[in-house]
């Protein structure tokens, strides 16, 4: 039995050293003097003093957080108004309007963005940062939808009514009765929304058209002809402030659990 | 506010749906159905029978395939490992496992070529234990390691959140009652777990049967999987009829696949996340 739990330990270890190689790899090459991969050059930070001047990189750093910003929030607003008004219809349009809403959760990216392509160039809009915004808005609502909904469909409707026979109107128990309740499906559609947007490539390549760039976009770019050591010494920036937002998140919730 | 006046509050969103989703998909089916001049034409569709596309269609199921059997086996004891540690914090396993998506998946992708290649980290590795000759990079191997490597998160959650919640007594229950180990995972755990399980295979399978940057990045070009052959006929070949034809017959593929999947699993696709 001992034997088994040791090999527990084990397995767990390589499939976490599987996930984390990369990563490990990646930040030491923000630090790494020689620009190969492979090869230890010895530890310099001329790669982050060199990221102020990157003008394009700090380009699609702006373009990517522009866009993951502008998009949760126009999402989670969408989202939540259709799931209040969703979840007091019957059963069967409900049914119906939340299958065509999760057809860009099930479908194919790649699928999706092409979609936009061929609509944006079929109504003759320039693709650049508006229609980046519209695809990313469009592939967070379902997310934000599935997370509120649940929440409004726990909710007990007496609170509500209790408000209005005390003499709320209605738009005031609205705000001071339900979104309250709803709150933390609102927070969990918006960080899921704030996370799929930041990280997206395949519907932001068909959506942006030329010159315009988001940083993963503008990585796969590199990719083909090797990446600059201000993308390493960004992305490890990026990494260790999610690193600490999220210990910060988790810290609360920690302390809870334990008493 | 009565029922009726909150419907009303779907029109937005039922509009929206309509303009960015109904729409788009409808003029993707558009294209595939005509040619250049605009006429209908089924030959979009049937260049999917065109030996070279085909072997792209087929390579990409058989490496999706792949790629989902291979995350399930990883992933499904990790699964049973994180529960029978009895971690009080599982807000911690979800960090510990989602935390490296927050390195952007292209540049992770490309930190394994460069681990892969010759002369790289893996080959130094393996010649200070005296073992030399193995070239991962550029092969069917690379892609569905990189493969592997990106889904696997996708699969490990959805299955956890499942093993997580089955009472530990109708565990030890079946113990108790004489059942193996085995016999306990077969009969009690796995039946339990399906719902996870389900979530799992469409969260890795559907991505992977459509992925085109992996492949660029680990398999050289030597592997043209059907994602890379509709992003030439849209991004260089410009062939966008053609693009969209493929594309549209993949979506088909997928359409089927989700309809099976629902009548296996019916939950207004709740599980999904």
């Amino acid at each position: 039995m001992k034997k088994l739990f040791v090999g527990r330990k084990i397995y767990l270890l390589l499939v976490l050293i599987f996930l984390y190689a990369p990563i490990v790899l990646l930040i030491a090459q923000a630090f790494n003097k020689s620009t190969s991969l492979s090869v230890w050059g010895g530890f310099t930070l001329e790669w982050f003093a060199a990221l102020t001047e990157a003008e394009d990189i700090l380009e699609a750093l702006k373009n990517t957080l522009a866009i993951a910003l502008l998009a949760t929030v126009f999402a989670t607003i969408l989202g939540t108004i259709a799931s209040i008004a969703l979840v007091n219809m019957r059963k069967k349009a409900r049914s119906v309007i939340m299958g065509f809403s999760n057809i860009p959760l099930l479908n194919a990216e790649i699928v999706t963005g092409i979609s936009f392509l061929l609509l944006f160039s079929m109504l003759g809009i320039a693709l650049s940062f508006g229609t980046v915004l519209i695809a990313h808005i469009a592939f967070c609502v379902p997310y934000v939808v599935l997370s509120v909904m649940p929440k409004l469909k726990q909710l007990d409707n007496m609170t509500y009514e209790a408000a209005l026979d005390l003499g709320a109107g209605p738009v005031t128990a609205f705000f001071k009765v339900i979104i309250p309740d709803i709150l933390p499906g609102i927070i969990s559609g918006a960080l899921l929304s704030f996370t799929l947007s930041l990280d997206d490539f395949v519907i932001t390549y068909f959506a942006k058209g030329r010159g315009f760039n988001t940083l993963s976009t503008l990585i796969y770019a590199e990719t083909k002809r090797g990446i600059r050591p201000e993308i390493y010494a960004l992305s490890t920036i990026l990494f260790v402030v999610i690193f600490v937002a999220l210990l910060a998140m988790n810290r609360p919730k920690k302390a809870v659990n334990n008493k | 506010m009565n029922r009726k006046k909150l419907q009303l509050f779907a029109t937005p969103y039922i509009i929206w749906i309509a303009a960015f989703i109904i729409i788009p998909l409808i003029i993707v089916a558009i294209y595939a159905l005509t040619d250049s001049s605009g006429a209908f034409t089924l030959e979009n569709i049937k260049a999917i029978g065109i030996p070279k596309y085909a072997r792209s269609l087929g390579i990409s199921v058989l490496f999706s395939l792949i790629t989902t059997a291979v995350c399930f086996f990883i992933a499904y004891p990790i699964a049973l490992i994180l529960k029978s540690m009895k971690i009080k914090n599982q807000n911690f396993i979800l960090f510990i496992f989602i935390l490296p998506m927050w390195m952007n998946f292209l540049l992770r992708t490309y930190a394994w070529k460069t681990i892969l290649i010759p002369n790289g980290l893996l080959d130094n590795i393996l010649a200070f234990f005296g073992i030399t000759g193995f070239n991962f990079s550029d092969s069917a191997a690379a892609i569905l390691f990189g493969m592997v490597y990106d889904f696997l998160p996708f699969m490990i959650m959805p299955i956890y959140n499942t093993v997580i919640k089955i009472d530990d007594n109708l565990i030890n229950a079946s113990r108790d009652l004489g059942a193996g180990y085995f016999t306990t995972l077969r009969k009690i755990v796995f039946p339990l777990s399906v719902p996870g399980i389900l979530s799992g295979v469409i969260m890795v399978f559907v991505p992977s049967l459509t992925t085109f940057a992996v492949s660029k990045i680990l398999g050289g070009s030597k592997y043209l999987l059907i994602g890379d052959v509709i992003e030439n006929q849209f991004m260089t070949a410009y062939d966008w009829h053609l693009g969209a034809g493929i594309s549209f017959v993949l979506m088909i593929f997928i359409i089927i696949y989700i309809v099976i999947q629902n009548f296996i699993d019916k939950d207004e696709g709740a599980n999904l996340i």
